[in-house]
């Protein structure tokens, strides 16, 4: 291999520093597990830094989303990254920007974590980009992640589309040697020309929705076309169609194993239609290879099931989970040796909090405080803090969605539970919390939200957090009750002082926030090191 | 030459540390490298590990498939069993001797060792005095690294030239220490 200008990149890294060889102007982003290291790589980027690329971190998806619009209907080419379930929360700006098209190229990057590493479910987001039309990439491997983006900001702009840019967990999260290519410059400023196209009234909107759909063959062609897709020859007459990073799992057991299997090899959407029959029509049982759900399987299969091909639905390959080159060997019907147990010695060790964590120190106040009630119902959110389910503590009853702490507690308070409690951290509440106070406000709900606020976007690794410093003036402008937003520091010592301001606003009959002040444990220990350093 | 490297251990141990001074040295070589990290929920405090492929032909896989690991090389002889699925036949466990205790229902650790010791071929390292021994306990993960050497298909100096280039920035008494825990967790030190 040719050692001159390569760097060893984590997918996700390779994505960002393509974005930057490609001549972003801006990157928008809220953390969350796999696609936190993209926006990451960016912020510390000297390149980014010379050529001033916008990059910290919004509020949550939608205003990430909204925001990487703005940037390309003023000419400029913008990314967004987000994880899967990001892309729930960004679906309403997602939706409409295939409506009304892109200007400057904006890439959609989201990353999907299927298996549930880090995340409450493994929606496939490869179902969004076919249900907005718009074109998906989805690279194999790290380099062609790196190269695809470069191409997907050319494809946005050529087709005036939002691309979605799908990567996996194992893709993004795994390091790879990167052979870059040339940079370019950004696009100058240079907004819409006519003004009334993104103006999605009905007229409007229905015009720009048949454009849409009258650039849909125009996208097969692409596909049909893309040096992404492509077919590796082999014998016989059972053959593979392998999408994205399955390809690779693919590969790995057919060199292993030295099979000459056809393989087709999917990473550009929509599918190109052509090849795909003409591939298709010359074997007699074919495996479709996905990562994520049964997507193209399905459709292939139809509605009443053509059973020759084969996946994940017919249990060829395992319905859940990601795939792995097991599945695949097993799939492709290479015998292989039984796997050694684990010894039975070995006991699970799963993630807990940090020793020090305040979060350890809120949870046995409000377990304490609890006590004397007989309904003891807790409302979770997304964050370390989701720890606080498991032993020892088991204060949690629910984690869904970020936000969902503080309108389901209020939702529960309709129904008449008392007391109504919720726990949520300080940025998850600035992500999504801040609307649901407003509704538990203008209700006059009788509900107490817990805001463990320690500074940070702590499970991702320590982001700055969007709200920091202003929770009291957040709640007190929404229209909470100043005497009844209380501040605790979640300190042994204050155990007994602690559970004693919880239990008065849980007796409250209204909306009251207990605002639990301490900082992660973790961000302490880096904020004192770079301390140490610059003294 | 084709290796397949389990790194496992605790989160915070610093696997990630051990694995990019490998990534590192391989590269310099030009060799293929795939290493896939554990990231998010589980680095707090739970098991994490990562597949490390190094290798003079293209890599397809970032998982290395089970049965095809050359070498389990584990900060902590409890994480080191846990990927036993995906050690070869011939494979080799490398392991800090040292448990790492932070669940109540810890295994006996005499009892551990011992199914270390049945299980595979192994090196067991007292990681933790060699690392005092080489002035920090930090450097436990580059001691292993030592361990781990001749297993590896890199040459020694390669390894020592990864070390140098990857702690440069924390300065020369940093890159030296480093050094001496990798030449004291090799064998017949």
């Amino acid at each position: 291999m040719d050692k001159i200008d390569k760097q060893l990149l984590l997918g996700a890294e390779a994505v960002a520093q393509a974005a930057l060889d490609a001549g972003i102007s801006g990157v928008y982003a809220y953390p969350g597990t796999p696609s936190t290291e993209i926006t990451e790589y960016i912020q510390q980027s000297p390149q980014a830094k010379r050529a001033g690329i916008r990059s910290s971190w919004s509020t949550n998806e939608k205003t990430a989303y909204e925001a990487a619009l703005g940037m390309s209907y003023a000419g400029k080419r913008s990314m967004v990254c987000m994880k899967h379930v990001g892309l729930n929360v960004a679906a309403d700006a997602f939706m409409n920007s295939a409506i009304t098209g892109v200007h400057g190229g904006l890439v959609v990057v989201v990353a999907d974590d299927p298996s549930m590493h880090s995340s409450q479910n493994e929606q496939d987001s490869r179902v969004y980009g076919k249900f907005a039309m718009i074109p998906v990439m989805e690279p194999s491997n790290q380099q062609e992640a790196y190269d695809m983006v470069h191409y997907a900001f050319n494809l946005s702009e050529e087709m005036q589309l939002p691309v979605l840019f799908r990567i996996p967990t194992r893709l993004s999260h795994s390091r790879s040697v990167i052979k870059r290519s040339q940079t370019r410059p950004q696009n100058p400023l240079n907004p819409i020309a006519n003004k009334n196209a993104w103006v999605l009234l009905p007229a409007n909107a229905r015009k720009n929705y048949q454009q849409l759909i009258d650039k849909q063959p125009q996208l097969v062609a692409l596909s049909e076309a893309s040096v992404f897709n492509m077919e590796r020859p082999g014998e016989g007459n059972k053959a593979v169609i392998a999408f994205g990073i399955a390809y690779n799992y693919v590969m790995e057991v057919l060199t292993t194993y030295r099979l000459n299997i056809p393989v087709l090899k999917i990473s550009q959407y929509p599918l190109p239609e052509k090849r795909v029959r003409q591939f298709t029509e010359r074997y007699d049982c074919i495996l479709i290879a996905e990562e994520g759900y049964p997507v193209y399987e399905e459709l292939l299969k139809g509605y009443f099931g053509n059973n020759k091909f084969r996946g994940r639905l017919d249990g060829a390959l395992p319905r859940t989970g990601e795939l792995s080159p097991n599945a695949l060997a097993r799939a492709l019907g290479v015998e292989i040796a039984t796997p050694r147990d684990i010894p039975e010695i070995v006991a699970g060790r799963p993630p807990m909090l940090c020793d020090g964590c305040g979060h350890r120190d809120l949870f046995e106040a409000i377990n304490r405080a609890l006590e004397i009630y007989p309904l003891r119902h807790v409302f979770g959110d997304i964050g370390c803090y989701t720890l606080g389910a498991l032993p020892p503590y088991n204060t949690i009853s629910t984690c869904v969605d970020m936000g969902a702490a503080i309108t389901m507690a209020k939702g529960a308070a309709d129904a008449g539970m008392r007391p109504a409690v919720a726990v949520i951290g300080d940025s998850t509440f600035t992500h999504s919390g801040i609307t649901g106070l407003l509704d538990a406000v203008n209700d006059g709900s009788s509900v107490t939200f817990i805001i463990s606020d320690n500074s940070t976007t702590a499970m991702t690794g320590g982001q700055d957090s969007a709200g920091t410093g202003k929770y009291i003036d957040i709640c007190k402008g929404i229209g909470v009750d100043e005497a009844h937003i209380r501040i605790v520091v979640p300190l042994k010592k204050n155990l007994d002082q602690n559970v004693a301001v919880l239990r008065e606003e849980f007796d409250y009959d209204g909306v009251s926030v207990v605002i639990s002040q301490r900082e992660c444990v973790q961000t302490g220990i880096k904020r004192k090191k770079k301390k140490a350093q610059q003294d | 030459m084709k290796k397949n490297i389990i790194l496992s251990g605790v989160g915070g141990q610093g696997i990630l540390t051990m694995a990019a001074v490998i990534d590192l040295a391989a590269m310099n070589l030009g060799l293929y490298v795939k290493q896939a990290e554990v990231h998010g929920m589980s680095q707090r405090g739970g098991a994490v590990e990562s597949h490390l492929r190094i290798s003079s032909e293209e890599i397809y896989s970032d998982l290395i498939p089970q049965g095809k690991a050359d070498v389990i090389l584990s900060l902590e002889p409890m994480e080191a069993l846990r990927y036993l699925p995906f050690l070869s036949p011939e494979g080799v466990i490398i392991t800090a001797k040292e448990p790492y205790k932070n669940i109540p229902n810890y295994p006996d650790e005499t009892e551990l060792l011992q199914t270390v010791e049945k299980t595979a071929t192994h090196v067991l390292v007292e990681a933790a005095r060699l690392a005092k021994q080489a002035g920090s306990p930090k450097t436990y993960n580059i001691v292993m690294l030592g361990a781990a050497a001749p297993y590896l298909d890199i040459d020694h100096q390669e390894l020592e030239r990864a070390i140098t280039q990857y702690f440069s920035a924390k300065g020369e008494s940093v890159v030296n220490m480093n050094l001496k825990a990798f030449r004291l967790g090799l064998p017949n030190n």
